[in-house]
């Protein structure tokens, strides 16, 4: 028997199950180096990101009496990033308890996909740093270069105070960072590499751009907020970023940190960045600007979390400020 | 060569589908037994019946009329008698009025012959002729044709256009028009300058129709007079191509006014078998009685090209084409990007049906909708600059009044934002629900 429906009775072959598993997809190449870097716990840590945050939504939903719809794979994206977000050397109820705040309150309380106003995973993070502010700030772990997987789970994963770039940039100033890393390229191609302290996925800038450059070769994200974010982030820091004006270090600060992630992951999520181009460059810039704000004046060794979020309610606003551009006006206007 | 002619904003790409038919040659369908002439066939207003029941009838003989209002007669596409004065499916309005004729399967069909040289009539004359002929937008508006010519005094026309692009997947109903009446078309645009009393005329053809484009630059050339001039443009593939104002500004540049006419930039646009039909008309003196049209897809066993006569069921037409596969899941009347579902077979083809699709199951796409997740790909997609996706949500929020501020009265319908949206929302139908309620600002 034959069907009806309304037109268009042929549709492309995108959907957003194939949008968010391809991008999942694109992550696992920096999480197997994250994995290697800092040790197999890594894999359990984002397992329980990925699996609580599944679960997570399956349990809201039903709760919420709405259809279960976890094999679209956004779940299982959130519960990528707010691993990616967190310290290797973290407990594994740490991020169960992100999935929760991310997912079940970030996500279905405001009214399910494409009704959050703030990214899911970075929301998470931003309760679990209020919440385990010892543990989110200093559980990182020193790189190995020997590969020993099992190096850090042999024991209690003691929180081994090794600071990550930026925290010894806020707290030493450029001097210390340079007497503790060098300086000079090498110091740059390591960073981007991935042989740094940090969180899980902030490792491999390499990886992560060609992650992106794929999804841009797919055209699931432009260019415009990674862009535009790490534009405004090197001309700032180039600006302010050094002892005196003028004489900072603008690649330093986009192979540091969650600078790279979170311009071309977090940044660029659909639902919470503004969707025309033109209100796309100011998202970024802005969120460009606000990362360079905390990071260089603000408490926190680290900004992009908090830049993002506060940028995040904007894109509506940004959106009717730049609609996009009518074919014609009405007759009598402009011709 | 310098890049083919588009329109630059919006568009897409959906797989053109034409292979199952673009080699075979217009095909004259048999005589069925009965025809179902809808009444209300053009915009404007539905024909009455002038016949009765039981009445004989001789082919093209008036059958219909519109006394007051905006329209075309209709005539009886074979010679036969009146069976009934009721009415037929539709794909929109579900059931509309109709008049039934039992054909004669006896009568010699007549033969249209050339009397007289149009050129020595006057514009009002042939004006006359399309109107009389009951021709309108065969290509899908169904437009009264002769009120196009007419065009309003404080908005003179200055060029005509024919539209050969045949844009939407699958049809290629005009494509073999093309290949097979050139000539005809060429003569029927001189007719049309003639009535609008301009000479300059492009016609627009898409380039995945090489034959086409070659063999009218052939006739074009063949049939060069001083009075008027007609050249062939080649546009992108590129879904709506053959929008009117998308053809407009592709080939002149120009953009016609949101809620305007074409005729607000100076330009007429005529189907290229409506301009056939108007050469027959004119020059034949032949009624618009029967069409060229496409029946594909992979759900029907024979595909073609078919000269049916105005009023064919789908039933018949399906049965002359070999029956459908058993995997048929969607019969469509248009195309598949703005064609209307059908859900019963027994519904006669009318003056604006340019094809008939039976599609399997893999042809289309029937995954569930979900929630918008803001990714703005239908905003990349709309063709007239509109936001798809906020009328959308506010469809589903019960705020369809507020609309008008997204554009909704601008949408053509084209199905482009639906298209590409990966959530699978059924956007055109929100858009429809939307126009219904939406308070104009």
């Amino acid at each position: 028997m034959w069907n009806v429906s309304v037109s268009p009775h042929v549709r492309s072959n995108e959907s957003v199950d194939k949008i968010m598993w391809t991008v999942v997809a694109c992550l696992v190449p920096p999480l197997v180096l994250s994995i290697f870097v800092f040790g197999i716990q890594v894999l359990f840590i984002t397992a329980a990101s990925v699996l609580s945050c599944m679960a997570v939504e399956a349990i809201s939903q039903k709760l919420l009496g709405k259809p279960i719809t976890v094999r679209d794979g956004s779940a299982a994206l959130t519960g990528m990033l707010l691993a990616f977000v967190v310290p290797p050397g973290v407990g594994y109820m740490t991020p169960v308890l992100g999935a929760v705040m991310a997912i079940y309150i970030g996500k279905h309380l405001m009214g399910g996909i494409g009704y959050n106003i703030f990214n899911p995973a970075l929301l998470g993070r931003a309760f679990l740093l209020a919440t385990f502010p010892v543990a989110m700030t200093s559980a990182w772990l020193p790189p190995m270069t020997d590969g020993a997987l099992f190096t850090y789970m042999t024991g209690a994963v003691d929180a081994i105070s090794t600071a990550t770039p930026l925290a010894v940039i806020k707290e030493q100033g450029m001097v210390g960072f340079r007497d503790t890393y060098g300086s000079g390229m090498e110091v740059y191609a390591s960073f981007f590499l991935g042989w740094k302290p940090g969180c899980i996925g902030e490792t491999s800038g390499l990886l992560l751009v060609l992650g992106g450059l794929f999804l841009m070769y797919k055209r699931y994200i432009t260019w415009h907020i990674p862009v535009s974010m790490l534009a405004t982030m090197a001309v700032l820091a180039w600006l302010f970023g050094g002892e005196t004006l003028f004489t900072g270090d603008p690649i330093l600060h986009l192979v540091t940190g969650g600078a790279l992630l979170g311009a071309i992951y977090m940044a660029t999520d659909y639902v919470t960045s503004p969707s025309t181009k033109s209100a796309q460059l100011v998202y970024g810039a802005g969120i460009g600007a606000l990362t360079m704000l905390i990071r260089l004046k603000g408490g926190y060794p680290e900004g992009v979390c908090y830049a993002i979020l506060l940028m995040n309610p904007l894109s509506t606003v940004l959106d009717s400020w730049f609609k996009p551009k009518r074919f014609a006006g009405p007759a009598g206007g402009d011709k | 060569m310098s890049a083919n002619l588009t329109f630059p904003k919006g568009g897409v790409h959906p797989p053109e589908a034409k292979g199952l038919t673009e080699k075979l040659a217009v095909e004259v369908m048999p005589l069925p037994d009965e025809l179902e002439l809808v009444l209300g066939m053009h915009i404007g207003a539905p024909c009455t019946p002038t016949v009765k029941r039981r009445e004989e009838i001789t082919e093209g003989a008036v059958i219909g009329d519109v006394k007051k209002g905006l329209g075309v007669p209709l005539h009886a596409p074979a010679a036969g008698s009146v069976k009934a004065i009721a009415s037929s499916a539709h794909p929109m309005r579900v059931s509309t009025p109709s008049i039934t004729i039992k054909t004669d399967p006896e009568a010699a069909p007549l033969t249209w012959e050339a009397n007289g040289d149009w050129r020595n009539e006057s514009a009002e004359a042939l004006l006359g002729k399309v109107h009389d002929a009951g021709i309108i937008g065969i290509g899908g508006a169904g437009f009264p044709t002769h009120v196009k010519l007419k065009p309003p005094a404080d908005n003179p026309v200055d060029t005509l256009l024919l539209n050969g692009a045949e844009c939407e997947p699958y049809i290629t109903a005009d494509h073999r028009t093309m290949l097979e009446q050139a000539e005809a078309i060429v003569e029927g645009a001189k007719i049309l300058l003639k009535i609008l009393g301009i000479k300059t005329c492009a016609i627009g053809i898409e380039s995945n129709k090489p034959d086409a484009i070659s063999t009218m630059n052939a006739a074009v050339a063949a049939a060069t007079e001083p009075a008027y001039d007609i050249r062939v443009e080649t546009l992108e593939v590129k879904y709506p191509q053959g929008s009117e104002k998308q053809l407009i500004q592709a080939i002149t540049g120009r953009k016609v006014p949101s809620l305007a006419l074409p005729s607000a930039v100076g330009v007429v646009v005529h189907n290229v078998s409506t301009t056939k039909a108007v050469y027959e008309a004119v020059a034949l003196g032949k009624p618009l009685i029967e069409k060229v049209i496409t029946v594909s897809g992979r759900g029907i066993n024979k595909p073609a090209n078919l000269l049916v006569k105005i009023g064919t069921k789908v039933s018949d037409i399906v049965e002359y084409c070999g029956g459908c596969t058993p995997d048929l899941a969607r019969i469509v009347l248009g195309g598949p990007m703005m064609g209307f579902a059908v859900s019963t077979l027994d519904i006669p083809v009318t003056k604006t049906t340019s094809s008939i699709l039976f599609l399997t199951e893999d042809e289309i796409d029937t995954r569930e909708m979900s929630n918008c997740i803001r990714c703005g790909w239908c905003l990349e997609a709309c063709p007239m600059g509109l936001e798809p996706k906020e009328i959308g949500v506010y469809v589903e929020a019960n705020r369809a009044e507020d609309t008008a501020q997204f554009g909704v009265f601008d949408c053509f319908e084209c199905g482009s934002c639906a298209y590409v949206c990966p959530a699978k929302r059924p956007l055109v139908q929100l858009i429809r629900l939307a126009k219904m309620k939406a308070k104009r600002s």
